[in-house]
């Protein structure tokens, strides 16, 4: 099936407000290509349990798209038009299961040489898609914070690389109360501008405190999810047949309650939580990877004003079978490898949240965890400086964000 | 079939590289390659040094030469290698074998960014579309065909030491003018391993890893009869010799290099293809684990050249070559998640590099002309005096 054959009862098993949104802009999708449109579904199928800033970005491009006349939209998708299908990937439900489509398009693109005419395709039409939406500006400066090394007394290979150019290096700091000195901070961010989902706080380990004001997400306070998680694994892994796509698409479908979380919880924090174990990968088995994908996924997705993560060590590497089995409940903990992991992920932080919007005025923190060293990336702040001018951490966020 | 995944979120966030096409992006990925080797190496530029083929001097050798071929495998990038902030991880190859090496700045792999599927591309010639994650044969004829039937040579002399499951049917195509019977031996010294040990886990756990592509699915590796028989009457050791030496090493690609050792001493193959595959850890997103797998790597690939030169076989007439499959995703698309996968298909990920040394190899230059990846079976075949006819690279002319 085309695009140009949608009818409005296709939509029918779009959870209520997906699917109005769908039906009240069918007459742009029947005008878009097959290569394209199954990408813009699976991010409105979703749409009951997207965080606010996703909802936002999904209204706008359907207005956007639905204010095109047909010659507008024949331009605007020239690129994809001239991309081919095969026949079975147009019989695949992709309407209602657009995720799976997108699977079996990518291999198709591959095999077939066109993933990078596909992929300049994209690019073009998210250029012109930024250009043509109105920019808001945000209530508050953007502000990052990473806080990296737990369990790490000394390290003398050098910290922040790839940050240094960026900003200024401090170090001298005073790490006396340093990461309630950050979530104090962060608290104070989130009381003045307290709106659903702008103000994280996402852990490695143990959340040092729960602070209503946030969204929390912990590594450790979601070991029941991930143990679940695992087990599930092991019984799919082992069944005759299974193979990693089919695994990937079984593990796409698990709801929140099907891992033992409450149904009475924050539907969306917990499907956004599943997805951390479902669709990253090594999320499952390291804490530092964890924090890093959901640094990753809460900026791409919910674009927090404050995202405040702390690494925590993760377990020694061992055999995958062995890290999947998830028997040892103390596995040994590799600290050094552990802040060499959080040292990238912060520089990664950072380029996540410079692709958002107010990019130009927002800062990022990163700090070595009871040490005397950070580094602050402001716009008020010289790049590719150092001072040994002593600051506690309270100091160094007012800095980041004056 | 096999896949990578589409770009994540692409149709909003693709932003950042629009500032380079992406035959630029490579092109000066290869230049800084290039500027780095120059300024930290002494290294020549190849361009200005072409003249009579070193093979052309080495005419009389062609019968007796051999050529080990070795995929830095799992995917390396530019920054963590040959970049002058990645030096410090690769010492060996700075320091020991670059001054040793024709080096090439700029090889491009347009094909599919799967680990099994590129390695079978790079053996036959051809950008495979078959299933990365099926045990599969490659859809054209493999470099071992090639050579052994043009050259008449014996089962014995083309062998893969090949990292995992899905790697076990590279060693021969299911062509009709070739395929069945005119292939290469393949060993998988994870499955000599558990054969070894008779299936028990404890002691090799760190080695039997098997796949790091797809983190979330890890099957068992087995081994029976058949690698007790490759054990002991062409490696010719004992079960015990064997168990006893595994438990010294520290991954799956120290072993590949054991059995690669072994087979050099007890075969002397003239064609041997080693793909290497502890870098892929990075899959598991821990970026210090990807940096020790390359160090790593860095060591053995050392370690297999020095070998070489120590056996009177190998000694003298071996040409190395020495290739990622291709890279990594680069930390500034948006579609990917920098190191830790090769999905965007973008320059930093479809862009690597060669090097080249040993006999018939100059030394000490640098060539940044652009190639591919397929360009390295037609480039042995002109090397070794076999043509292989179905391979759409094109023999690399600084070579020959």
């Amino acid at each position: 099936m085309l695009p140009n054959q949608l009818q409005a009862d296709q939509f029918a098993a779009y959870p209520p407000q997906a699917r109005r949104l769908a039906q009240s802009n069918l007459a742009a999708f029947q005008q878009l290509p097959l290569s394209f449109l199954p990408g813009l579904l699976r991010e409105l199928i979703e749409y009951d349990y997207k965080f606010p800033a996703e909802r936002s970005a999904i209204d706008k491009e359907l207005a956007n798209l639905s204010s095109l006349s047909s010659d507008q939209l024949k331009e605007w998708f020239h690129a994809f038009f001239p991309l081919t299908l095969s026949p079975r990937l147009e019989g695949l439900d992709w309407i209602n299961r657009p995720s799976q489509f997108l699977e079996q398009e990518s291999a198709y693109l591959w095999s077939t040489h066109q993933l990078d005419a596909f992929r300049q395709a994209a690019t073009e039409y998210g250029d012109r898609l930024r250009t043509a939406l109105p920019v808001e500006s945000l209530p508050m400066r953007r502000l990052g914070i990473c806080v990296i090394g737990q369990g790490v007394s000394s390290y003398d290979a050098g910290l922040f690389r790839n940050l240094r150019a960026h900003g200024t290096y401090f170090g001298q700091v005073k790490p006396e109360r340093g990461f309630d000195l950050l979530v104090d901070a962060v608290e104070t961010r989130a009381r003045a501008y307290p709106i659903p989902y702008a103000h994280w706080y996402v852990d490695g380990g143990h959340q040092v405190r729960q602070t209503p004001a946030l969204t929390t997400v912990g590594y450790r306070a979601l070991e029941p999810v991930r143990s679940n998680l695992l087990r599930y694994m092991q019984t799919e892994i082992a069944r005759p047949g299974m193979g990693p796509e089919q695994l990937r698409t079984d593990l796409a479908r698990l709801a929140p309650s099907e891992l033992g979380m409450d149904k009475s919880g924050d539907a969306v924090l917990d499907r956004f939580q599943v997805r951390l174990f479902t669709e990253g990968s090594g999320t499952q088995i390291f804490s530092t990877t964890f924090a890093q994908w959901t640094t990753r996924e809460a900026l791409r997705r919910a674009q927090p004003l404050t995202l405040l993560v702390r690494f925590a060590p993760r377990q020694r590497q061992r055999p995958m079978n062995e890290l999947l089995s998830s028997s040892d409940a103390s596995p040994e903990l590799d600290p050094i490898g552990s802040l060499v992991d959080a040292d990238m992920a912060a520089y990664y932080h950072w380029i996540n949240q410079q692709r958002l919007p107010g990019a130009e005025q927002s800062s990022f923190l990163v700090w070595f965890e009871g040490q005397n060293e950070a580094l602050v990336v402001a716009p008020s702040l010289p790049r590719g400086a150092q001072t040994s001018s002593p600051k506690d951490l309270k100091e160094l966020v007012e800095l980041a964000t004056s | 079939m096999g896949r990578s995944a589409l770009p994540d979120d692409f149709m909003k966030r693709l932003s950042g590289m629009g500032a380079l096409s992406p035959r630029d992006a490579a092109r000066d990925l290869g230049r800084t390659r290039r500027d780095f080797l120059r300024d930290a190496a002494g290294m020549a530029v190849g361009s200005s040094l072409m003249s009579v083929s070193p093979f052309v001097r080495a005419a009389t050798a062609v019968k007796k030469r051999k050529v080990i071929v070795i995929t830095f495998g799992g995917g390396a990038r530019d920054q963590e290698t040959f970049a002058p902030e990645g030096q410090g991880n690769i010492p060996h190859m700075l320091g020991e074998l670059i001054p040793q090496s024709s080096f090439f700045t700029q090889v491009t792999n347009h094909g599919i960014l799967g680990h099994y599927v590129a390695t079978a591309s790079l053996a036959t010639g051809v950008y495979e579309t078959l299933n990365n994650f099926a045990a599969v044969p490659p859809g054209h004829p493999t470099i071992f065909e090639y050579f052994r039937k043009d050259l008449k040579r014996p089962v014995s002399d083309a062998w893969v030491v090949a990292p995992s499951n899905g790697f076990n049917r590279i060693g021969e195509s299911e062509s009709r003018s070739y395929g069945p019977g005119l292939g290469a031996r393949v060993v998988l010294p994870k499955h000599l391993l558990s054969a070894a040990s008779s299936g028990s886990r404890a002691g090799y756990e760190h080695l039997l890893h098997d796949n790091y592509e797809t983190p979330l699915y890890a099957p068992q590796i087995s081994g029976g009869e058949f690698e007790l028989k490759q054990l002991d009457t062409i490696l010719k050791l004992s079960v015990d010799d064997f168990t006893s030496h595994a438990k010294t090493l520290s991954s799956p690609d120290e072993l590949s290099v054991y059995i690669a050792k072994r087979l050099m001493r007890e075969e002397s193959p003239s064609l041997l293809w080693i793909t290497m595959h502890d870098i892929d850890i990075a899959h598991s997103g821990a970026y210090s684990l990807y940096v020790d797998a390359i160090r790593r790597t860095d060591r053995l690939c050392a370690e297999l050249w020095k070998a070489a030169q120590q056996e009177p076989e190998y000694a003298g007439n071996t040409t190395l070559l020495i290739l990622p499959d291709f890279g990594r995703d680069g930390d500034q698309d948006p579609g990917g998640n920098g190191f830790q996968h090769h999905r965007t298909g973008d320059p930093a990920s479809r862009t690597t590099w060669m090097m080249a040394m040993g006999a018939g190899v100059r030394p000490g230059v640098v060539y940044d002309s652009p190639l591919q990846s397929i360009d390295l079976v037609p480039s042995i075949g002109a090397m070794m005096g076999f043509s292989a006819a179905q391979a759409q690279g094109k023999p690399i002319k600084e070579l020959l």
